[in-house]
This record gives structure tokens, C-alpha cells and sequence, in this order.
């Protein structure tokens, strides 16, 4: 495996939290730029889910393509208005030369992204591909299919990367991320539990740098600095406990997060859920295409951009305000984002059903200025902690 | 012995049959509304009218009847119904008219629609998945969605591998018996395979009738207006797919249309300057949309729109009868697909048949309630730009919602494009 790190094994944990700080909020991905100096292929992939293993059995660095905090001069005259920043700016990246990749991947989770990989191809000279993840994940058949798409994926990378993907390889890489998913779970453990050890920011840097760099060695990060983590003397503080939801695609900037962090205990969340899309490990045993597509269908998180019909949305955001003993509910959106948008409608509306308290938002990724925003959100929590 | 028809009997005949099927359509929809009865909510982008007519569930189409409230002048009042109970102007204004639309209890301008006892969505429109959420949660009904795998790399249009190609056919396959099965539960009906079979033959008449009558705008000059003309048979064509009245309807058309380019009728009396017509319809003003072209001498020849919201119909694909279910499966996978090509690919054929159809330009239409259609515009036409000089015009306004209509603006915007057409065909003329 190519280190993209510097040895971080010699820093305290606030100085490893602080560089993956940085890391995250470099528009020049000095990972990935590092990767590829050491000869390394790169498959950039599009919210939410991709499965990642398939490309780094193929000895490619998986990168999740999230958009960023960046003014998209060349990609803006690509698009029409009324749209998502997150499109603009993740093509911005690859057009502007900060991101460079031998593949991209996207899927439809939208009516706005499916049209990325459309124009990505149109644009930049590798290919640009999209992965059919069911919308039907229903049918008795989804997982059998979605196995077959998989092996597409899988030629494409072989192709791409110029390596051989066999079955080993691919139960080696499934190793790797179900080792990476438990500690990301036992992260989210320390959040709901114990949130005054870690803040919110620290918390999203953690799991972000994983899209960025080897999975490997996100696990031994992870895998250092969690005890670290736990052993932390900070006390509880007398903060609301707060789930935010509606980071699936689009980020919040990490400024957003910082005022969150400031004013209440952020327990749990959908931000980058792709990252944590599966639930639980996938078998070894068998078919590892089949194992990856049926973890997909049967043993994974929610989103507003696929439809179950096992995962009625409002229902699965009820049980994580519960799993997290939550007070209250961000209910966010990025602007222009319809299904973002839309299920603010379905759970504010559930959530005023069972007598949760809640804050309805928009977001960009680009936006700079927090202070009314902090206002509000302050007077709508002090109003419960003084209830 | 041939009967002589006279022009006056046949020419408009198929916008006075549309209209007519249309009311009747409505008033029927109405009638099994006002009786308690339930009907199949479907989209125009894989409506599996073939499967539903075999359990003769009624067909409602809510995209038609949203575009409605707008064509009349209505639709703001629906729209506001809707963001007062939440939802976002920045959303697609269909959903929004339709959810207005289920609070009052299915009346719209054009009578009253019943509940559904089931929706069938595909995946070629990712707000068909939130929509029927919606339904899902207002009124507890089964909800089917249909996976329709896409094209992957739009390199490789057309091309797919023949094993990934069986991958996806087979998936369709699958869930179309799983539908067919949710229809049994919901209806309390056997499955007829033989009514699946004549409604797939009526299909065929249809679809085939559909590619002609496209075809047949190749004429100079054009014998229909893809913009107005082609929005009302695109309305039969997705209402009575897979009926006798549809394909009975369309046989009929193409006589017209045929006899048009026979006798050298064309939509208009001066065709100028031959345009095709990219994305969707601005519904709001939709006769003055088209005048605004028809007063300089444009007329739309051909549309995106006829291609992706009659489903791919217009790739003319017929279904053989004697494998129905398969032969459903590809259908539906070649015909929608080819609907999501000619929104995220539509370059590719537009370049296709600029010279066939002799393209003087293109006016792209994008639109605020409709991301799937508009995101990629711009850049596609910066592509096609690229390629092939042929002039065009990029306005933006919506489908549905008059407050991002600028009739002014967009009026100065047209005319600047006329003369440039007109500039440019001077110049050509002197050369």
C-alpha cells in the first residue's frame, strides 16, 4: 500500500485532528496528488455510495468526490441555474486540475447528478461512467442484478487500473472496509455516548479523510486515535443533544459545523452516510460480488435519494433520534436540493407527530457567513434547554 | 375502390380526435372518481399502460394533469397550496400541483381524478421516486417501482455488451412479474396473457405510427408543429398506449400526416427557418411561447420532448408477440433508456439528424422544476457547438410556475436569435 499521511504516529491527537483538519479543507487534495506521484490510479466516485472495494482491488485509490468550498469559474457555464452547488464545484476540481482521475463514477441519485457523468465525459478525457445502484431494491431480483452491475464495474476498473480483480482480491479489500466501517461505527458510538469527548468538527474530519486516502491507513488513524478519543478528560457539559440531518450529498461547510459544535452536542448524522452506508460486515464466504450487492440491498443506512420501501425515511430518522437519545432535530437541506428539500417536508411533519423538536434549515457549501444563523439556532436551543 | 378525402375533412383531424379522446379520457376518469373507484397512477416515462389495461385499472397520468393547471392558468394556485404546507418553491412545480391536487381530493381544471389503488414508477426521473413516496404516505398503496438501467458511459451509446445488456433485461423482467403479481393482489384479478398480448399489438401500432409521423416532419414543408401540434399527440400517444382507441387514433394521424406531405400542406403557410425544440414545454404562456417563434418564421420540427416524454416511443421498437413478457422487458429497456439519452445525451442525436430534418437551429428550454431535463443543457450545447455550427438560443424559465417566467425577456432574447438566423442566411445567399 502507497502512505499519502506524513507520520502523523508521532503527533498528539489534537495535532492529528488538527492536520486532518486541514487535509480536509485543502482544495488541492495533496493526498491524492500524492498518490498519483507514486504512480497510483485514481476512481473518483459521486454521493452518496460506491463500493469502493471493487476499485481498490484493483490497487486504485477510491475518492469520494464531495464538492467543496470553492468558486466554480470553469464548470459554472456547464450548468443551468437553479441548482445544487455540490455539481459545480466537484466538476470545477476535475476541470481546474486539483483533482486528477483515471475514472469517475456516479450514480443517479438525483435528477440533477444523473446528468454528471454526462457532462464529466463530455469534458475530460477518461472515461466517465454511471453505476446503476437499484431503486427497486425491493425486488426479488435486485441483489442477483446488482451483482451483474458490479462485475461491469469490475471490468471497467480492470481496464482502467490495468489490474486483475480476482476474487481475492476482492475479500482482501472487503476486509479492509469492514474493518474501516466498525471503527467509523465505534466513532459514532463515542458520539452518542460520550459526545463532549469529541466535537462535531473533529468528528466529520475523521470520517471525511477516509475518501481521501488509502482505507488502510484510515484504519490505523482511526485505530490510534479513537482510544485516544476515549481517554480524553473533557467534562460534560449541560448541551441539547442534536441529530443532524440532510448532509447525504452536498457538505456543510465545516464553519456550519463549527457553530454547531459551539452550541449543542451534535450526536448523530447523515453526513457522508455513503462512507457508513453499510451497517454491518459483509461476509467473506462465496461470491464477494454477491456479498457486496446484497449488503447493499439488506444491510444499509438510509438516504433521502433511495427509495425502500422496508425504510420508510421518517421512520428511519425517528429510530436514529432514538438510538442517539436526541433532544432535538437540525432538519437541513442544501439549497436547490430536491430530495433534500422534499424530506424536509415528510419528517418535519413526523417529527411534529411524536413531539420532537426541531430546526429547519438550508445550507451551501460555499456559504461564509454564520452569524444570523448561529442566532437562530441558539434562541431555538436555549428555548429547550430553559424549557 | 379508394375513397377520395377531401383536405378539409382530414387536415386537423388528428388535433380534433386528440382534443375529443382527451375530454372523453377525462370525463371517464371523472366518472370512476365520483364512484369510489381507484385508478393506476403512472408517469409518462415507462407507464406500463400495456399490463395495467390488461386488469383494466383506469390510467392516470398526474404529470398531465399538473401541466394542465398550467396550460389554463391555474397552476400558482395549486403551487401555493403546496409550499404553504412546506414544500419548497425549489422544487418541481408537477409534484407540487399534484400534491395540491390529492388535498382536494383529486379535483383539477379538468374534472376530478380518483385515488390511486397503485402507482408504477420507473427510475427514468428520480422525482417519480419522491412523488409516489408522497402517495405512499397519503394514501397507503403499493408503489412499483421499475429499475430501468440506464446507458453507463455515454461514449459508448448504443453499445452495450451483450452480457451487461442480459444483466439489465433480465432484471426488468423480473420486476415486471413482480408488478404483474402486485396487480393481481390489487385488482383480485387473474392475469389475462392474452389481453397483455393485444394491448401490446396496439403498442405496436402506436409506436410505429409515433416513429413515422416524426419521420415524416423530414418533409419541407413540416406538416406539424413539434412544440404544439406534437404536444397533444404525445398526449394520446401516452394515455391510450396499448388500446385500440390509441392505435386506432394514430393509424389515423399518420393518414393525415401522409396526405399533408402528399399535397404539400404545412403547419404553417411560410416556413422560414426550421427549429428543433429542446427540453420541456413553458406551459405557462404556451401559445405565446410558440408565437413568438411562429411570428419570425420559426417553426419546431422536431422536439427532445417527443422523444423522452412519450418514453422512447419514438424509437418505434415493437414488442414480439409471441414472448410477451421478455419482449415487454426489452422494450421498456431500449424505449425508456433511449428517453434518458435524449435528456442526458441529446447532442448525440440532435447531431444525428440536424441534416435529415435540415435544422436552421436550436432553442434549449431550461427549466427551474425540472433538473433532469435542464442540468445538462447548457454544456451539451456547448458540445454540440462544438461540433456542428449550427445556431441556437438558451432561455430559461419553468414548466409550471409563471414567477420565473419573464415573457419580456425571453421575447427580446428570441428575437436577437432571428437575427442572427436571418443575418446568417443573408450572408449565405450573397456567398
Amino acid at each position: 500500500m502507497t502512505a499519502v499521511l506524513d507520520d502523523w504516529r508521532l503527533e498528539s491527537l489534537d495535532e492529528s485532528l488538527y492536520a486532518c483538519r486541514e487535509l480536509i479543507e485543502d482544495t488541492t487534495f495533496p493526498t491524492v496528488s500524492k498518490w498519483r506521484e507514486q504512480g497510483g490510479k485514481v476512481a473518483g466516485h459521486f454521493q452518496v455510495y460506491f463500493p469502493e472495494e471493487i476499485a481498490h482491488a484493483a490497487g486504485m485509490l477510491p475518492v469520494k468526490i464531495r464538492g467543496g468550498p470553492l468558486d466554480p469559474v470553469l464548470a459554472d457555464s456547464h450548468f443551468g441555474s437553479y441548482l445544487c452547488s455540490i455539481l459545480k464545484t466537484s466538476l470545477e476540481f476535475a476541470m481546474n486540475g486539483n483533482l486528477k482521475l483515471d475514472l469517475f463514477v456516479s450514480h443517479p441519485i438525483c435528477d440533477a447528478a444523473r446528468n454528471l457523468a454526462a457532462i464529466w465525459g463530455r469534458n475530460l478525457d477518461y472515461p466517465s461512467q454511471i453505476l446503476y445502484l437499484p431503486q427497486n431494491p425491493n425486488s426479488s431480483h435486485s441483489a442477483t442484478y446488482l451483482s451483474g452491475e458490479y462485475g461491469r464495474l469490475k471490468r471497467v476498473v480492470a481496464r482502467v487500473s490495468g489490474a486483475e480483480v480476482t476474487d481475492e482480491n476482492l475479500r482482501n479489500s472487503i476486509n479492509v472496509f469492514n474493518e474501516n466501517r466498525k471503527l467509523l461505527r465505534e466513532l459514532y458510538d463515542i458520539k452518542r455516548e460520550t459526545p463532549w469527548l469529541i466535537d462535531a468538527v473533529d468528528a466529520y474530519c475523521l470520517v471525511s479523510i477516509g475518501g481521501l486516502i488509502p482505507r488502510e491507513e484510515h484504519n490505523d488513524l482511526l485505530k490510534r486515535l479513537l482510544p485516544q478519543i476515549r481517554q480524553r478528560r473533557q467534562k460534560q457539559q449541560d448541551r441539547i443533544r442534536v441529530v443532524f440531518e440532510g448532509g447525504f450529498c452536498e457538505q456543510p461547510p465545516l464553519d456550519l459545523l463549527r457553530m454547531l459544535a459551539r452550541t449543542c452536542y451534535l450526536v448523530d448524522d447523515d453526513l457522508l452516510v455513503g462512507l457508513r452506508w453499510l451497517t454491518e460486515d459483509i461476509p467473506l464466504e462465496g461470491d464477494p460480488l454477491f456479498n457486496l450487492a446484497e449488503s447493499y440491498i439488506d444491510r444499509s443506512s438510509y438516504s433521502p435519494v433511495q427509495h425502500d420501501l422496508r425504510k420508510p425515511k421518517e421512520a428511519m430518522l425517528l429510530k436514529r433520534v432514538e438510538k442517539a437519545k436526541a433532544d432535538a432535530v437540525i432538519v437541513a437541506a442544501a439549497k436547490m436540493c430536491e430530495p433534500g428539500l422534499e424530506e424536509q417536508v415528510t419528517y418535519t411533519h413526523a417529527l411534529d407527530e411524536h413531539g420532537i423538536p426541531y430546526f429547519v434549515s438550508e445550507f451551501e457549501e460555499n456559504m461564509t457567513s454564520f452569524d444570523h444563523l448561529e442566532l437562530l439556532v441558539e434562541t431555538f436551543l436555549e428555548n429547550l434547554l430553559f424549557a | 375502390m379508394t375513397t377520395k378525402i377531401s383536405a378539409e375533412e382530414i387536415v386537423g383531424r388528428g388535433s380534433r380526435e386528440g382534443a375529443a379522446l382527451f375530454q372523453d379520457w377525462f370525463a371517464s376518469l371523472t366518472n370512476t372518481a365520483e364512484e369510489g373507484g381507484r385508478g393506476a397512477y403512472v408517469f409518462v416515462m415507462g407507464s406500463f399502460n400495456e399490463i395495467l389495461n390488461a386488469f383494466d385499472l383506469p390510467i392516470v397520468f398526474p404529470e398531465i394533469n399538473s401541466l394542465q393547471t398550467a396550460v389554463r392558468k391555474v397552476a400558482h394556485e395549486y403551487l401555493s397550496e403546496a409550499e404553504d404546507y412546506g414544500y419548497s418553491p425549489d422544487i418541481c412545480g408537477y409534484v407540487k400541483a399534484d400534491v395540491s391536487v390529492q388535498f382536494s381530493r383529486g379535483k383539477h381544471p379538468m374534472g376530478r381524478i380518483p385515488k390511486p389503488a397503485i402507482a408504477i414508477l420507473t427510475n427514468a426521473c428520480n422525482t417519480y421516486i419522491k412523488w409516489a413516496e408522497i402517495w405512499e404516505r397519503i394514501h397507503q398503496i403499493p408503489v412499483v417501482t421499475i429499475d430501468v438501467p440506464g446507458t453507463r458511459d455515454g461514449a459508448e451509446l448504443d453499445k452495450q455488451d451483450a452480457l451487461d445488456f442480459a444483466n439489465d433485461r433480465q432484471y426488468v423482467v423480473a420486476q415486471i412479474k413482480e408488478l404483474i403479481a402486485t396487480c393481481e393482489e390489487v385488482t383480485g384479478t387473474e392475469f389475462d396473457i392474452d389481453k397483455l398480448r393485444e394491448n401490446m399489438e396496439a403498442a405496436n401500432t402506436l409506436s410505429t405510427s409515433w416513429k413515422r409521423i416524426i419521420d415524416l416532419n423530414k418533409n419541407r414543408p413540416s406538416v406539424f408543429n413539434a412544440l404544439t401540434d406534437g404536444t397533444v399527440f404525445l398526449g394520446v400517444a401516452n394515455g391510450f398506449r396499448g388500446t385500440k382507441e390509441g392505435a386506432d387514433y394514430f393509424t389515423r394521424l399518420v393518414e393525415e400526416m401522409e396526405f399533408k406531405v402528399a399535397h404539400g400542406i404545412g403547419a404553417v403557410e411560410d416556413e422560414q427557418y426550421r427549429l428543433a425544440f429542446v427540453g420541456v414545454p413553458c406551459y405557462p404562456i404556451f401559445r405565446r411561447f410558440n408565437e413568438m417563434f411562429l411570428q419570425r418564421g420559426g417553426t419546431f420540427i422536431n422536439s427532445t420532448y417527443l422523444w423522452f416524454a412519450s418514453g422512447g416511443t419514438n424509437r418505434g421498437f415493437e414488442y414480439e408477440l409471441t414472448d410477451p413478457i421478455n419482449s415487454l422487458a426489452e422494450g421498456v429497456l431500449l424505449s425508456v433508456r433511449s428517453a434518458m439519452d435524449s435528456m442526458f445525451h441529446q447532442d448525440r442525436m440532435l447531431e444525428e439528424i440536424a441534416d435529415d430534418y435540415g435544422v436552421d437551429g436550436i432553442v434549449y428550454h431550461a427549466i427551474k422544476s425540472c433538473r433532469t431535463v435542464s442540468t445538462g443543457l447548457a454544456d451539451a450545447r456547448h458540445s454540440l457547438s462544438a461540433r456542428r455550427d449550427i445556431p441556437s438560443l438558451f432561455i430559461e424559465s419553468d414548466m409550471m410556475d409563471r414567477r420565473v417566467v419573464s415573457e419580456a425577456q425571453m421575447k427580446n432574447r428570441v428575437d436577437a436569435f432571428f437575427e442572427g438566423l436571418a443575418s446568417r442566411r443573408q450572408r449565405a445567399d450573397n456567398a
